[in-house]
């Protein structure tokens, strides 16, 4: 039985990981700006991209890695000068909007450059090799990303609690207005989380698409949205919470592709029942319970709204 | 007191509406030219893929900018409603002798009968109602982002399940539905199978005219003020005595039915239907459509739809070639550069003219004089 | 002989650990006009959400004519606080949706105009008229009501006229002058056909001698619709002017009530209200 669950539940967890670290950008950013930054997964898809092209040209990896994350940082802070800025003071069903536009602009641009072909993403030595745990093969990069994203968050919960900027990020996300008031720069520190949320996207998406293999202009979307439920799963603005929700959702996610085995091998069922198609599906319906039993998610703070 | 007295303000609406005169005739001139265009230019022409496909994206957004524009509940779901739209329409009529070739992995399916093209559009729309009463019920209490990323996932599932191996029968699974009557089936023939009256573009433009004229009097009417009040402030329209739960459910409910024609109108356009097709990319295209056109306005979505599929379909196309003027070749052009400058477009909108091409305008306002309209533009 | 259009007994509204309004207990009777004051933050605006049903109450309940509209026992952590209080008195619990207390003839303004920014002064007034159409939805749609439409805007017509804002009637409504907007506002509660009115703070914003048309216009629509009316108000000639009855609130609780007279005599108020006082 354990050896039947097993490797789901280990690339349910390197998942998670990986979820955990795109669901940060999503959280914080809700936290300080109260936006769905649709583009947030198209973010983390141009990452791929640029690991993709910037290898290829034959750096060595330790310029690469480093280059595709400041970089995945930069575009992060444009997108917010350029897209999100200008419309501070709009409704927010534009600036919505404006993320829809942004993720649909950097979902062309990468089909331009790349003729819309899938690309392979670079392999890189020692994550993506095999290892076995209790008798289940699996790659390094599985074994690694729990742990990287552990420690990622424990230093941003260090950077927050413990640090000025940290302390002018929680100020913004309690009280936009009063925080700007007191003389904190409040586009600064929009900046920073942004640049924060987009770094953390962009060691995702190493480690996701070392697990993936390929990258398309689309690849982001689906992981983007999986990471938004997971930040709302776990209380938007809280960043512990979107930790666990993204680690459940990748686990669940996960067990859901092998439930049919599983099922099968554990004898409850006799034939397959192709229930892997709602391995989306599964994250959407939680997503939908969580938000009508308790729409403030595991960990959220409840507010009220003024008549 | 309340008796019928002659109201001074009454008086210029009775009088003649040269707004509503050049509407009536801007749109009998636009059926007619369809018409005539029909019968003479060839019908292979780019033309007609882009009124055809025109007419169907105008009549979707419409329905979507009733939901988002008109009522101010942001929903992202509309994708959804369209894919259970077309599928409800090429499930249904399928000729029954066809049904073997399409449904080959599946016996031929259990669904062997097949209906008539105009009951089986307004059940596309009646099926996406139901759903969407049954989706509105728990998420149509969540507010704005909420409430458009819990349509946004619904629309997902809608997809999972329509992909679903067992539901295979009657959703032919995660294959195509074909054969079933398309646009071209409209022309009128004559015994050796040749065309002798074109109206494979006319009849879409009727579908969704007919559809859109429904919306607009909805717009105008005592519920059309409500929905509005609720785009406004929710909380005066409470206090105003307008029930939230059930006109917000209305709105989402008419929204979806036009949007499962509008779907059932994609299936005939490209005459086949697959649910993979209907991601959220589409619902985005969508709502881009209706922000290009204005929020809260029915002419600028039509505009917009028809400006969107010219320049996608036709218009930007050479932009996806390399092309050549005399021997200079011309650069950055090759495969997706349209879309590239159509996301600039788009973007420049989004930024800087954020009314889009008519902010909440409608046609008969644009050959109206309002004197006072500066006035209530100040704001 | 007096009939109780208004009554609320013991009704407390708690937000987290504040308490905004605290076992309030009082009534207004048909044809008054009743005015709750008291300092900013008193819990005025509170009282009446919890009225129009924009807040469930914590405990207590409000009825209207005799028939309970609201209704709110503790439960969760409030459990314990009041525990003991009113044991197994509030069983069932009656809460009604702000449109629901609107149908039964409860009309409100706001304090912050709310009017709906994208519509007409008219189409404004006509949303209130909106709960009762006869007409379906789908009549209503395809317009077969025409008469009954018809019918809907020569009376809103006419109510703008009285409130001498007809040739206002296509203008957008946010871009009237303040004074007007709070005159729209009532037109627009007027238009729900109410029998009990609920001005939150009328006259802020607007100057001595507007104030005075507003209480004359009071008295007038009160007469003309056959209206029971209670109002928060912040400025004291107005409030001492009209009011049958005055109540005053203090951080929750109500420290004094009476005829206009004995509520400016009375030491608590004038504790309550000492350097506070905008007149």
């Amino acid at each position: 039985m354990l050896s039947t669950v097993l490797p789901y539940l280990l690339s349910g967890i390197s998942v998670g990981g990986q979820y955990a670290l795109i669901a940060i950008g999503y959280t914080m950013v809700y936290g300080i700006l109260r936006l769905i930054n649709f583009a947030h997964g198209d973010v983390f898809m141009v990452a791929g991209i640029l690991m993709v092209y910037i290898s290829s040209s034959g750096l060595p990896l330790y310029v690469t890695i480093p280059l595709v994350l400041v970089l995945t940082a930069l575009i992060g802070f444009l997108i917010e000068r350029m897209a999100y800025k200008p419309l501070r003071t709009a409704p927010r069903m534009s600036i919505m909007i404006s993320a829809i536009g942004v993720s649909y602009t950097l979902q062309n641009l990468v089909l331009y450059i790349t003729g819309g072909l899938n690309q392979f993403y670079p392999v890189i030595p020692f994550i993506s090799e095999s290892v076995t745990i209790f008798g289940a093969t699996t790659r390094m990069v599985t074994v690694i990303t729990p742990v990287l994203t552990l420690v990622l968050v424990i230093l941003l919960v260090l950077l927050i609690n413990h640090t000025k900027i940290g302390m002018a990020m929680r100020a913004v996300s309690k009280d936009f207005e009063t925080s700007q008031l007191m003389g904190i720069k409040i586009n600064s520190v929009i900046s920073i989380t942004f640049v924060i949320g987009s770094f953390l996207a962009g060691v995702g998406s190493i480690l996701y698409f070392s697990n993936y293999t390929t990258v398309i202009q689309t690849s982001g979307a689906m992981p983007g949205l999986k990471a938004f439920v997971a930040a709302v799963f776990g209380g938007i603005g809280s960043i512990p919470g979107a930790v666990v929700g993204a680690f459940i959702i990748g686990i669940c996610e996960n067990l859901i592709k092998g439930l049919d085995i599983i099922l099968l091998k554990a004898g409850i069922t006799t034939q397959m029942l192709g229930l892997t198609t709602f391995s989306d599906a599964f994250t959407f319906a939680l997503l939908i319970v969580i938000l009508i039993v308790k729409p403030t998610g595991l960990f959220g703070e409840k507010t009220t709204d003024k008549v | 007191m309340m008796t019928k007295q002659v109201n001074p303000i009454q008086q210029p609406q009775k009088s003649v509406d040269s707004g509503k005169l050049w509407t009536a005739l801007i749109i009998v001139l636009i059926y007619a030219g369809v018409f005539i265009a029909e019968q003479t230019i060839p019908a292979t022409s780019m033309l007609f893929t882009v009124l055809k496909k025109g007419a169907t994206y105008a009549l979707v957004a419409v329905s979507m900018n009733l939901l988002n524009g008109f009522t101010g509940l942001f929903s992202l779901g509309q994708a959804g409603f369209m894919l259970i739209g077309a599928y409800t329409y090429g499930v249904l009529t399928i000729p029954v002798a066809q049904r073997a070739s399409v449904y080959q992995y599946y016996n031929g399916g259990i669904v062997q009968f097949a209906m008539p093209i105009i009951p089986a559009l307004i059940l596309a729309g009646v099926f996406a109602a139901i759903f969407a009463f049954l989706v509105g019920l728990p998420v149509l209490r969540l507010k704005s982002d909420y409430l458009a990323i819990a349509t946004l996932g619904f629309a997902e599932i809608i997809r999972s399940i329509f992909q679903w191996d067992k539901l295979g029968s009657l959703t032919n699974g995660s294959n195509m539905l074909r054969l079933f009557p398309t646009f071209n089936d409209f022309n009128i023939k004559n015994a050796n199978g040749e065309v002798t009256l074109y109206l494979s573009t006319l009849v879409p433009f009727v579908i969704a005219g007919v559809c859109i004229a429904l919306i607009v009097a909805l717009i105008h009417s005592s519920y059309g003020r409500a929905f509005m009040s609720i785009r406004d402030d929710e909380t005066a329209a409470e206090a105003m005595g307008i029930n939230l739960a059930r006109h917000k459910q209305y709105a989402f409910c008419i929204s979806s039915f036009f949007a499962g024609i509008g779907g059932a109108m994609l299936a005939m356009y490209s005459n086949s239907v697959q649910a993979k097709s209907f991601t959220s990319a589409m619902t985005y295209e969508i709502l881009l459509i209706v922000v290009i056109g204005g929020i809260g306005s029915v002419t600028g979505s039509c505009l917009s739809s028809f400006l969107f599929v010219a320049c996608s379909e036709w218009w930007l196309r050479f932009m996806d070639q390399e092309q050549y003027i005399g021997t200079w070749k011309m650069p950055l052009l090759r495969n997706g550069f349209r879309l590239v400058v159509f996301s600039v477009i788009i973007m420049i909108v989004v930024l800087f003219f954020r009314q889009g091409i008519m902010g909440k305008r409608e046609l008969p306002d644009l050959f109206r004089r309002k004197p006072k309209a500066a006035k209530g533009e100040m704001k | 002989m007096n009939e109780r259009v208004l009554e609320l007994d013991n009704v407390t509204m708690q937000f987290g650990g504040v308490v905004a309004v605290d076992s309030l207990s009082m009534y207004v009777d048909k044809g008054e006009i009743v005015a709750l004051i008291g300092p900013n933050g008193a819990g005025k605006t509170t009282a009446f959400n919890v009225i129009t049903g924009v807040y469930a109450p914590t405990n207590g309940n409000v009825k209207l004519r005799g028939k309970i509209i609201a209704q709110g026992h503790p439960t969760g952590k409030m459990k314990k606080l009041y525990a003991g209080t009113h044991i197994g008195e509030y069983s069932r619990l009656v809460s009604n949706t702000p449109d629901r207390i609107t149908e039964m003839g409860v009309a409100r303004t706001f304090q912050n105009i709310r009017l709906f920014k994208g519509m007409t002064v008219l189409e404004n007034v006509l949303v209130a008229r909106h709960m009762r159409l006869k007409a379906g939805l789908l009549s209503s749609a395809l317009h077969l009501n025409l008469h009954e439409e018809r019918r809907i805007r020569q009376e809103t017509l006419d109510l703008l006229e009285m409130l001498g804002m007809e040739e206002l009637a296509n203008e957008n409504a946010t871009s009237l002058p303040y004074g007007k907007q709070r005159y729209l506002e009532i037109a627009r509660a007027l238009a729900t056909e109410p029998r009990l009115l609920l001005l939150d703070e009328p006259a802020a914003g607007m100057n001595p001698q507007e104030t005075d048309e507003l209480s004359d216009f009071i008295r007038k629509i009160k007469e003309d619709f056959k209206l029971t009316v209670f109002l928060i108000e912040h400025h004291m000639n107005l409030v001492m002017d009209i009011s049958d009855r005055i109540y005053v609130l203090d951080f929750g609780r109500l420290i004094a009530d009476g005829t206009p007279e004995m509520v400016q005599s009375n030491p608590d108020v004038i504790a309550a209200y000492l350097g506070v006082d905008e007149e």
